[in-house]
């Protein structure tokens, strides 16, 4: 139960200062659950990553369901889905209720001209640490500019992606044997 | 029965869009301001404003402002919420009994492999959507990436301090 507690905690927290996509959110998990508490390994998180991608919906709440899944079981599921929604309902709400044109406040207006270029370089950051991990370097990390730049410059679905890269790894190293 | 359909709508959106966030909206827009007039369009470009200055999964702001709009009830934002997250939360349930169930199959762990390459490059092509002159309006929105970047990889600092750090300089310097 306490586990249950900490893990709807990390989510509301991560839930509450994401900007932008399941991507933004994605650094933030990894170092909670991953770098401090140690509940799984990089290896596995970065398998989840790459499987709830495949899955529709929003991602981060994919993530959340997924990681609270493998940790505590369906209450921990339970936990995270709710962690990672409630922030964003609550404020969405009040904002709908109270303060309709909040995005035009200049103080607003401010500080998230600046965090949304610092967001940019949060999402990068993983893709670094991950290429480093994995060993991702010469033709492999030819592919992943080339995954980028596919989902980046042209309107392909991730999900082609996804299946390409999953049909790949099974043909080239399942032949190797 | 609007809940009914707000519940329905969203679970049909969140059902069907692959790629979170951007990839939704114009799914969204379709089904909320085009077929059922729920909102109207210029409610619709705020939502996606304010969504853009709000933490959290695009979809689920879409989501609670469209159905609390739409019904001037809270109970509006409740059912098109939960419609949005209830694909996801079944989609991934199967996905992780699949996952257990053939833990130990070398298909499997090959395809992980294969995985690891393309997750490296979709995470690095969402961040090249990101990069647009919206988002970095002068030399001093790339200035504070890069100097994020370091902040977080090189020092490893925690990201949640990284975009506080953030927003007070931007009170600061705009």
């Amino acid at each position: 139960m306490y586990q249950s507690w900490q893990l709807f905690w990390v989510f509301f927290k991560i839930g509450a200062f994401t900007l932008g996509s399941g991507y933004a959110m994605m650094p933030q998990i990894r170092r909670e659950l991953v770098t401090r508490r140690k509940w799984l390994d990089d290896d596995e998180f970065i398998d989840i990553v790459a499987a709830t991608q495949s899955a529709p919906g929003p991602i981060a709440v994919n993530l959340a369901v997924f990681l609270g899944l493998r940790i505590a079981g369906v209450k921990g599921m339970i936990a995270t889905a709710f962690g990672a929604v409630l922030p964003s309902f609550a404020i969405i709400l009040m904002i709908a209720m109270l303060f309709q044109g909040i995005q035009n406040a200049p103080l607003f207006v401010a500080a998230f001209k600046a965090v949304k270029p610092a967001s940019v370089a949060l999402i990068l950051v993983p893709v670094f640490t991950i290429a480093k991990r994995t060993g991702t370097v010469g033709f492999k990390m030819f592919l992943s500019v080339a995954a980028a730049c596919l989902v980046a410059f042209t309107p392909l679905s991730p999900i082609y992606v996804v299946v390409a890269f999953a049909a790949g790894g099974i043909l080239y190293y399942g032949r190797k044997k | 029965m609007i809940f009914w359909q707000l519940f329905r709508i969203f679970f049909m959106i969140g059902m069907f869009s692959f790629g979170g966030g951007y990839a939704m909206l114009p799914l969204i827009q379709d089904e909320i301001v085009t077929r059922h007039h729920w909102i109207t369009n210029a409610q619709f470009v705020d939502i996606v404003a304010v969504s853009q200055v709000t933490p959290g999964p695009l979809a689920v702001n879409a989501a609670t402002y469209v159905g609390f709009a739409a019904t001037q009830s809270v109970w509006g934002a409740v059912c098109a919420t939960a419609g949005v997250c209830l694909p996801s939360i079944i989609v991934v349930v199967f996905l992780y009994l699949f996952m257990q169930k053939f833990k130990e199959a070398i298909w499997l762990k090959n395809m992980f492999k294969g995985l690891k390459i393309g997750v490296v490059g979709l995470i690095l092509g969402a961040a090249l959507i990101l990069m647009t002159p919206e988002i970095f309006t002068d030399y001093i929105g790339v200035l504070l990436c890069v100097a994020s970047f370091v902040a977080c990889y090189r020092f490893n600092q925690s990201p949640i301090t990284v975009i506080s750090a953030a927003a007070v300089a931007g009170m600061l310097i705009y």
